[in-house]
C-alpha cells in the first residue's frame, strides 16, 4: 500500500523541512520513499508544493492528481489550489491563515480564509489548525511547519514517534526540543 | 552506510565521486547547481578539486585540461549553459580526452526556471557525444559511473542529461562509501593528439562517425539501460525515456486498476531508452518487429520518436510510431502521470475520461507569482533608476537572475531579457539604432563575471552610450548563493582576494564608475542621473547584500519598520510603487474612507525603502 502526502504553501513557510521530516520518518521505518519539491527560481511568495510518496509501488516522484491521501496546506488558498490532488475520502490539514500576495495588494482583490475553508469542507475531511495561536503558545513563529506535521500524525498518516525521531535527525540540537513540542501540540487538541 | 533520502543531484555527485572524479567544475544554473555543492561537501573525504568557474565555457576547458592529463573530470551546467560551453565541447568531441570526462547538462522541461526548452539529447547528436538519460536518482548514480567508463573506452566526453524531476527528486537509497582518491596522472605532451588541426579533425570525424553509427548502436543495444519489458501481445507498445518512463509505469498501474479485465494492458510491451544517443538500434529493431503501433512518451524534443521512425525507414519496417508529430502526446512542457493516463486511455480504449465538473464553483484563487523578497536591494536599485529617468526616453535591458523579477508590476523595469550578459550588448544595439534613447543594463555580480565583461569592452570600444547597472548583492542569489570572483571565497573553502567590479569597469574604460547604496535613494538617484549624463559607457554599482546572505556577511538588519496609524493617509503609495511582500493593505478604514498600509513584521527587514517613499513620513 502506498501513501501519498502533498504539502503546499507559500515560498518561505517551511514546507521543505516538513517534507524532509515526513520522508525521513518513512525511510527510518524501512520503506521506499520518493519525493519532489519546488526549489530554484526565487520562490519566496510564490506557490510551492512538495510531494512525499511512500511504498514499493510508486514510480514517479510526483503524486498524480486524485491520489494524495493527505494534503498538508500551510495556507488556505493553496489548499484549494491543490485540492485536485486529493483522493476521494482524503484529508486536508490546513492552517486557517491566509497569505495575501503582492498582486492582491496591488489589485485590491483580497480573499477570505473562510471562503476557502468552507470550499474545502464541501470536498474533503478538513482538519483546520489555528497555527498563529499555536506558534504564540509555543513561543516561536518558526514552528508552524512542525505544528502541521503533528496534525498530520493525528490524522493517522504517520506515527508520531517516528516523526519525532526524524526531527532529531534533521533539526539542529538547539531547536530540537521546541520542534518536538510543536509536533506534539495538536495531539492534545480536539480538531 | 545507511538508507537516506538522496536528491538526484546528490546522487550524481556521489556517483561521480565513487567513479574517482578528481576535478569537478561548473557554473550554477537550476536545476543543476547542487551537484557541485555536494561534491564540495565531500571533497575532503575524496580529495577532489572542485570549483565554480566563471562560466560554463571556462568550466569545460578547466576539466578538459585535467582530462588530457588522464584524470577523471566532471563538468556541470544547465541546458542553456551548454550553449555557452559549446565552443570547447564541440572541439573536445573531435580531439577527445584521456581521463574520463562527463558533462552533466540538466534539462528543464516546463520550463520551470529556464529561458528555453532545448533538449540536450539533440545537442548530443549535434556534438556527436554519447548521452545517458536517467529516470531516477538511483539510475543517475549508477549511470554516471558507467559514463566515465564509456568516456575512457572511447576517449570522448560523455553527456549525462538529467531533467528537473530527476535532479530535484529524492529517492531513498543506500549512501555509498567514499574513499580517498589516490590516483595521480601526468600530462604527456603529444601535439599530434592534443592540438586540433583540420587534418586531424577530418580523420577524427571518420572515426567518430563509425563509432556513433555502427559500434555504439550495437553496444547500447545490450546495455542494461535499454530494455524491452513485457510480451508484446498487445496491439500497441509504449516507449519512453527519462522521467517519462516513471510516469508510464505509474500510469499503466493506475489504468490496470481502472480496467482490471483488460488483456491489452496485461500484455503491453515497453521499450525503455536510457541512452538516447547513439540510439540502441538493434534493440529498437527487435521491438519494432514485435509491435505494430508504438506510443512514445518523452519530454522536450521527439528524440526517441524520430529514432524509431528513422529505423523504420532504414529497415523498411512499417510500424506506426505515435508521439509528438501526430499530436498523440503534447509537444511542449512537462509530461505527467495524468497526461500519460489520458493518452493511453484514448489509445487503448478510445475513451476520454470526462473532466469532473466541479459541483460547487471553486473560489477565485490569488495569482502568486514569485516576487523580489522583502528587503531585496534590487527593489531599491530599480526604483532609483525609475525615479531618476522619469519622463526620459529609455530602454531597460534586463538579465538572468533574481532581478529578472524587476519586470513585475509595479516596478516594471525590465524591457528585455534574452540570455546571460545580453543586457549589456542589447543596450548597445538599441543605442546604435536610436541615439537619443538612453539605455540601461541591469546585471548581477555573478552574471557580470560570467558574461558581462566582454559586453562592457564591446560597448566602450565601439563607442556606445549606455549605463551599466551592476546589482551587486555579493552572491549568486537565484541559484542558491554560490560564490563567485567578487565574493572572496572558493569552493575549496579558501578565502581569496576579491575581484573588484569597479576596477574591472574602470580598466575597460568605463567612465564614470559610480557606487551607490540602493537603500539610500537620494544618493542612488543622484548617481543614476550623473551616470546617465555621461557621453560614453557609464556604470552605477548598486551595492547591498542579498538578504539571505546578509547576516552571514556581518550585515546588521535595522529591524522592522512600522506604519504609524495616526499619520498614514491611506494613499498606499508604498504598496503601489514598491510591491514589497511585507507591505499590505490593512482591513481597518481611515476617517477618509481609505485603507491604511500595514507592514508584516515577520517579513520586514527594515530596509527603509517604504519609509523614504512615504509622502507623509508615516513609516518609521
Amino acid at each position: 500500500m502506498s501513501k501519498n502526502i502533498l504539502i503546499c504553501g507559500v515560498g518561505g513557510q517551511g514546507t521543505v523541512l516538513a517534507a524532509k521530516v515526513l520522508s525521513q520518518a518513512a525511510v527510518s521505518g524501512g520503506q521506499k520513499v520518493l519525493s519532489a519539491e519546488t526549489i530554484g527560481m526565487a520562490q519566496r511568495g510564490g506557490s510551492v508544493v512538495s510531494h512525499v510518496r511512500i511504498g514499493s509501488d510508486v514510480y514517479s516522484p510526483v503524486i498524480p492528481r486524485g491520489c494524495a491521501d493527505v494534503i498538508i496546506a500551510f495556507e488556505a488558498a493553496e489548499a484549494v489550489r491543490n485540492i485536485s490532488y486529493l483522493k476521494t475520502g482524503g484529508t486536508v490539514i490546513v492552517s486557517n491563515e491566509v497569505v495575501q500576495p503582492v498582486t492582491a495588494s496591488l489589485s485590491g482583490k483580497f480573499f477570505d480564509s473562510k471562503v476557502m475553508i468552507d470550499y474545502l469542507k464541501q470536498n474533503a475531511t478538513v482538519m483546520c489548525v489555528d497555527v498563529k495561536k499555536a506558534c504564540m503558545e509555543l513561543g516561536s513563529s518558526r514552528v508552524a511547519n512542525m505544528v502541521l506535521v503533528g496534525a498530520a500524525c493525528k490524522s493517522g498518516i504517520m506515527e508520531l514517534s517516528e516523526v519525532k525521531d526524524a526531527v532529531r535527525l534533521l533539526v539542529k540540537p538547539e531547536f530540537y526540543e521546541l520542534n518536538v513540542r510543536a509536533v506534539d501540540y495538536c495531539a492534545a487538541l480536539d480538531i | 552506510m545507511s538508507r537516506q533520502m538522496i536528491m538526484g543531484n546528490q546522487a550524481i555527485a556521489l556517483g561521480a565521486l565513487k567513479a574517482g572524479v578528481k576535478l569537478a567544475a561548473g557554473y550554477p544554473g537550476t536545476p543543476s547547481s547542487e551537484i557541485i555543492e555536494f561534491i564540495a561537501k565531500y571533497k575532503d573525504r575524496t580529495g577532489t578539486y572542485v570549483e565554480w568557474s566563471v562560466n560554463e565555457k571556462a568550466a569545460a576547458e578547466v576539466a578538459a585540461g585535467a582530462s588530457y592529463a588522464g584524470s577523471r573530470t566532471l563538468v556541470t551546467m544547465k541546458q542553456v549553459g551548454l550553449n555557452v560551453a559549446s565552443d570547447p565541447v564541440m572541439c573536445l568531441s573531435y580531439v577527445g580526452v584521456k581521463g574520463g570526462m562527463v558533462i552533466v547538462s540538466a534539462d528543464d522541461p516546463g520550463p520551470i526556471s529556464s529561458q528555453t526548452e532545448q533538449d540536450t539529447r539533440v545537442f548530443a547528436s549535434y556534438s556527436k557525444l554519447p548521452c545517458f538519460d536517467p529516470s531516477t536518482p538511483l539510475e543517475a548514480f549508477e549511470m554516471i559511473q558507467e559514463a566515465f567508463e564509456l568516456s575512457e573506452k572511447y576517449h570522448t566526453p560523455v553527456l549525462l542529461r538529467p531533467t528537473t524531476r530527476v535532479d530535484h527528486a529524492y529517492e531513498s537509497m543506500e549512501f555509498p562509501s567514499l574513499e580517498k582518491n589516490s590516483l595521480t596522472s601526468e600530462f604527456e605532451k603529444d601535439t599530434n593528439r592534443w592540438v586540433i588541426f583540420p587534418r586531424s579533425s577530418y580523420l577524427n570525424h571518420k572515426r567518430i562517425f563509425d563509432r556513433n553509427e555502427h559500434i555504439l548502436p550495437a553496444e547500447f543495444s545490450d546495455s542494461k539501460w535499454n530494455f524491452i519489458e513485457g510480451n508484446g501481445k498487445a496491439s500497441t507498445g509504449v516507449a519512453a525515456g527519462g522521467i517519462s518512463w516513471c510516469y508510464v509505469k505509474e500510469a499503466v498501474s493506475i489504468l490496470k486498476a481502472r480496467y482490471p479485465e483488460s488483456e491489452e494492458l496485461k500484455n503491453i510491451s515497453f521499450l525503455k531508452i536510457g541512452t538516447p544517443y547513439p540510439f540502441p538500434e538493434k534493440l529498437a529493431e527487435k521491438y519494432l518487429t514485435e509491435n505494430k503501433r508504438i506510443v512514445v512518451f518523452e519530454e522536450l524534443d521527439p528524440v526517441i520518436e524520430n529514432a524509431l521512425i528513422h529505423i523504420c525507414g532504414k529497415t523498411g519496417m512499417k510500424a506506426e510510431v505515435c508521439g509528438k508529430a501526430d499530436g498523440t502526446v503534447p509537444e511542449a512542457g512537462e509530461l505527467s502521470v495524468e497526461t500519460v493516463v489520458s493518452v493511453l486511455e484514448k489509445v487503448f480504449f478510445n475513451s476520454e475520461k470526462k473532466e469532473e465538473s466541479g459541483a460547487e464553483s471553486v473560489p477565485e484563487l490569488p495569482v502568486r507569482p514569485p516576487v523580489l523578497c522583502a528587503g531585496c536591494p534590487h527593489r531599491g536599485s530599480f526604483y532609483a533608476v525609475k525615479q531618476a529617468m522619469k519622463g526620459k526616453k529609455t530602454a531597460y535591458c534586463g538579465d538572468i537572475g533574481c532581478y529578472t523579477l524587476g519586470n513585475a508590476k509595479p516596478l516594471d523595469m525590465t524591457d528585455t531579457c534574452l540570455c546571460m550578459g545580453a543586457d549589456i550588448t542589447m543596450a548597445q544595439g538599441f543605442y546604435h539604432n536610436e541615439n537619443d534613447r538612453h539605455c540601461f543594463s541591469f546585471i548581477g555580480d555573478s552574471t557580470f563575471f560570467a558574461s558581462g565583461i566582454t559586453g562592457v569592452i564591446n560597448g566602450v570600444y565601439n563607442q556606445a552610450r549606455q549605463t551599466v547597472c551592476v546589482l551587486d548583492n555579493s552572491t549568486t542569489a537565484m541559484t542558491g548563493h554560490q560564490p563567485h570572483p567578487g565574493t572572496g571565497m572558493t569552493m575549496m573553502g579558501k578565502t581569496v582576494e576579491k575581484l573588484s567590479i569597479k576596477k574591472i569597469l574602470e580598466a575597460a574604460g568605463v567612465n564614470p564608475v559610480l557606487e551607490a547604496d540602493p537603500f539610500n535613494q537620494e544618493q542612488a538617484v543622484a548617481a543614476v542621473k550623473q551616470a546617465s549624463e555621461a557621453e560614453g559607457v557609464s556604470a552605477v554599482i548598486f551595492k547591498a547584500p542579498c538578504i539571505a546572505v546578509a547576516s552571514k556577511l556581518g550585515y546588521k538588519f535595522n529591524g522592522p519598520v512600522k506604519v504609524q496609524a495616526e499619520k498614514c493617509i491611506g494613499c498606499q503609495k508604498c504598496i503601489r510603487e514598491l510591491g514589497c511582500p511585507a507591505l499590505s493593505v490593512s482591513s481597518s478604514v481611515l476617517k477618509n474612507g481609505k485603507h491604511r498600509a500595514e507592514i508584516d513584521a515577520s517579513l520586514c527587514t527594515g530596509c527603509g525603502l517604504c519609509r523614504d517613499v512615504c509622502p507623509v513620513k508615516a513609516i518609521c
